[in-house]
């Protein structure tokens, strides 16, 4: 267990590493934008006196590394600084936001990533026949779809016709669990279709991939069943790719719904983050990508250690 | 008289660009209770087939085109999948030739052992688990009680293969078909494992298939033996009526291959060191010595054997001497000067001078190259010979190793076997080296072409005065190639020697213990061997 217990610190050693820098090109591209920042976001009220007085709040004067080390050194420290449209305190803002969208990709994970892997298995046991074409057919038609096609056909059928679910998912918190679910089954199920693909494809491949090894062979030559040699000498060999395709699904869900929280008008960081960057609301802007950035580097050392525990040869070894 | 199994004219075809293709032709077979039948061929009879076909089980790409199979009153060739499925583990057990891919890695020992019995309905887990350590005890496992709860990766090959045999017994099968469980093993090993299957054959009342290219091992075992030649029967018989007297000469030429001597070369050369290695340790990792103060030395167009088992640092002195694993210490002296130890620092010509020859040519050679392409590069290389010059060039090295100038334009997917191990001799030669180094070149080869490399070999020496290091385990090997010969164990030089002083008085133990260790074609070897040996068995356990 000292092993993985090292293994893990190196890798959050260099996941945080990898963050730093990400926090740099955030900064740099903040920086890249055109014209001077402060008359941009003042805009019509842009008179000398208030851009200013704007660039000394912004601290704008000091020279850009100064900014990038007192941003970051206050980030670390929790303090995100001011939303520049309220004024308020951005972390509270982001705190809401995340965890709403962190619920929304719960539970759509916890729909879709069964069920992806299940389709996946038996699409590899019944490989080539009808159902293996329908479930190909119909997860790649809804991954090639753009989400909020998807979504508004779910609205108009579900929601306008027969009148299921709501059509806006604005929860709040003092909704019960029951009452939040219901509220967000139409972007669950938007998502749910939306990854479903990749998961059930990567699945399905790699364990076709696996039952050719030999010691496939030697579970049919001892008579086994079918079902059992994919559930139990198939899929135990398939994780390691399947735990990478699942954990990048996770991270689209957490970064990437933006789209789909617009359509529903979902409180979630993905249109905060669209909302902020229309606003020239920079400090949030800068705070939800380094966000973003963590959980990417955070999600990804999961898939790692939980390959490497998957693996008994590389537990052993590590 | 009804047998346990009974095949008839059995017709087994391939699919091969979009044709079936004959590869099992007309067999008829009959195995009884308490029977050894050997089947004995090169790659390619179709031997395993055979064997799996009696299991009613075809790889994929194959299929049972005529003839039946019937076991026990079952016809396996009409039957349902899933009666077949039933007979399989239960009451027909496949033994795999190699256990390492055999065994699921993700699964401990024990899990995969019960699975059959468990499965099948015959017993339950901890029953299961009792019988596989009174199994693993019968075989002379190492800690019976704990060896069931490692994962393949964690035990040696030899103990993995008599776990392979453990797990084919578990259900008492009626038929078990053992498809060459010995080809991978090192001698010792193969002794061991080969003790454990007759032992459990005779005790139990189970009808056996061995499957092997080689004719000793089959020998102490088979009551019966078929030969087999590109799926069809050559010869069968009583095995101590055929191994004494074979009709067929395709069996004489199977026999006659095990008895071959290197004559003994006189050269008029006076006695020049090519190549000398001197104090040599090295090891991959900083705690694990692999190899502990070596000394040897090669004369020019003379042969040294290096024998050893797995483990025994054999490869890793390749290794070493090409300057690919750069050595803890020592010096390797190449034609009187010091060379470099790493390979990135020596010079073009220590480079061209000393060559390497590969275990497995399959995968020594670039699939996307033609041979024109493979051989060109070495010439153009080392002597930057221009085009026209590398033509006539290759066209005389493919004269070397007896090939027509027709290879010129193939790629290595079209070579067989030995054909492409000669490509890689070539390619070697191309160079113009004072050493080569084989490395198992024969090992992955059958019998009859492994002879007709070894005689390539020996030619070759004879006629340009290279030297060459030659790595084995295989003695038949040594006894043909070798003028001198150094025997390894565990790092370290045991012995070494001219070969005749060798073979016929072994100083050390372990020598002498490699020396009987190799399977001879009398069938009561085994038997003489064990009696000789005694308790000695249990001390050969702790190499293994």
């Amino acid at each position: 267990m000292n092993n993985i217990s090292s293994m893990i610190a190196k890798r959050m050693g260099l996941g945080f590493a990898t963050i730093i820098v990400i926090s740099v090109l955030i900064f740099l591209g903040v920086e890249a934008l055109p014209g001077d920042l402060a008359e941009a976001i003042l805009g019509q009220q842009a008179t000398p006196e208030t851009v200013e007085a704007f660039r000394k709040e912004l601290k704008l004067d000091l020279p850009p590394h100064v900014r990038y080390f007192s941003w970051l050194g206050d980030f670390l420290r929790g303090d995100f600084g001011n939303s520049l449209a309220n004024g308020r305190p951005i972390a509270g803002l982001i705190g809401w936001r995340l965890s709403n969208t962190l619920f929304l990709a719960a539970s759509t994970a916890v729909v879709a990533v069964p069920l992806a892997i299940l389709l996946g298995m038996l699409a590899a046991l019944y490989r080539d026949t009808w159902f293996d074409r329908l479930v190909s057919v119909s997860t790649l038609s809804a991954v090639s779809l753009p989400e909020f096609f998807v979504a508004y056909v779910l609205i108009a059928v579900l929601s306008v016709r027969l009148g299921l679910f709501p059509s806006i998912s604005s929860i709040s918190d003092e909704m019960s669990l029951g009452e939040k679910i219901h509220g967000i089954m139409l972007p669950c199920l938007t998502l749910t279709l939306v990854s479903l693909a990749h998961i059930m494809r990567m699945t399905r491949a790699t364990i076709i991939n696996v039952l050719n090894s030999p010691f496939i062979e030697m579970a049919r030559l001892k008579g086994i069943r079918q079902s059992r040699i994919i559930i139990r000498h198939a899929f135990p060999n398939a994780l390691s790719p399947i735990i990478n395709v699942v954990v990048l699904n996770l991270a689209y869900l957490v970064v990437g719904v933006v789209v789909v929280e617009v359509v529903f008008v979902y409180p979630g960081l993905g249109q905060l983050l669209v909302d902020s960057v229309s606003k020239r609301d920079i400090p949030v802007v800068q705070a939800s990508g380094l966000i973003f950035a963590c959980t990417y580097v955070f999600l990804n050392l999961l898939a790692d250690v939980l390959a490497i525990i998957a693996n008994p040869r590389l537990r052993s070894e590590t | 008289m009804k047998h346990l199994l009974t095949i008839r004219n059995l017709e087994i075809e391939a699919r091969a660009d979009e044709q079936w293709k004959p590869i099992v032709r007309n067999i008829t077979l009959t195995l009884d209770r308490g029977e050894v039948l050997g089947l004995i061929g090169e790659s390619g009879a179709g031997k395993s087939t055979i064997g799996l076909a009696a299991m009613g089980y075809t790889r994929t790409g194959c299929r049972i085109a005529g003839g039946s199979v019937l076991f026990n009153g079952t016809e396996l060739t009409t039957a349902s999948k899933e009666e077949r499925r039933k007979l399989r583990g239960a009451h027909i057990a496949y033994m795999a030739q190699s256990a390492a891919a055999a065994f699921n890695p993700a699964h401990r020992l024990i899990h995969q052992f019960a699975e059959a019995p468990v499965q099948h309905g015959l017993s339950d887990f901890p029953r299961a688990r009792d019988k596989a350590v009174a199994l693993y005890e019968r075989l002379f496992l190492p800690e019976p009680g704990k060896i069931g709860y490692r994962y393949p990766h964690e035990v040696s090959g030899g103990q993995l293969q008599r776990a392979m045999v453990a797990m084919s017994m578990a259900c008492d099968p009626d038929i078990i078909i053992f498809d060459e469980p010995t080809t991978a093993l090192d001698v010792t090993t193969q002794i061991e494992v080969l003790t454990a299957i007759r032992e459990v054959t005779r005790q139990g009342n189970a009808g056996a298939i061995y499957i092997t290219h080689d004719l000793a091992v089959v020998a102490q075992l088979a009551d019966r033996i078929m030969v087999l030649r590109y799926g069809e029967l050559i010869e069968e018989g009583n095995a101590r009526e055929l191994l004494a007297d074979p009709k067929q000469e395709y069996t004489r030429e199977l026999l006659s291959s095990r008895i071959i001597g290197k004559p003994q070369t006189q050269s008029e050369d006076k006695c020049y060191t090519v190549l000398e290695a001197e104090n040599i340790s090295a090891g991959y990792t900083k705690d694990v010595t692999v190899l502990d103060n070596i000394s040897f030395q090669i004369e020019r167009g003379k042969t040294v054997a290096v024998v050893g088992e797995s483990g025994s640092g054999k490869t890793t002195v390749a290794r070493v001497l090409t300057g690919l694993l750069p050595p803890s210490d020592g010096k390797i002296i190449f034609n009187g000067k010091e060379i470099s130890p790493a390979l990135k620092h020596r010079d073009r010509e220590s480079l061209r001078r000393l060559q390497m020859i590969y275990q497995m040519p399959d995968v020594a050679l670039n699939p996307r190259h033609k041979v024109r392409k493979i051989l060109g590069r070495p010439l153009s290389f080392y002597f930057g010979t221009d085009a026209k010059a590398r033509e006539r060039r290759i066209l005389e090295l493919l004269e070397m190793i007896e090939l027509g100038p027709e290879y010129m334009g193939r790629y290595p997917s079209e070579l067989s076997g030995g054909e492409k191990q000669r490509i890689c001799i070539a390619r070697a030669l191309a160079a113009r080296p004072d050493v080569i180094i084989c490395d198992e070149v024969t090992s992955a080869l059958d019998q009859l072409v492994a002879r007709g490399i070894l005689k390539l070999l020996r030619e070759l020496q004879k006629e340009l005065g290279v030297s060459y290091l030659f790595i084995t385990h295989d003695l038949a090997t040594v006894k043909a190639v070798a003028d001198e010969i150094i025997v390894m164990l565990q790092g370290k030089i045991v012995e070494r020697g001219p070969k005749e002083d060798i073979l016929e008085t072994p100083g050390h133990e372990y020598t002498e213990l490699l020396l009987s260790s190799v399977p001879e074609t009398d069938p009561d070897w085994l038997d003489r061997l064990l009696k000789g040996r005694g308790a000695k068995i249990h001390k050969m356990h702790e190499i293994s």
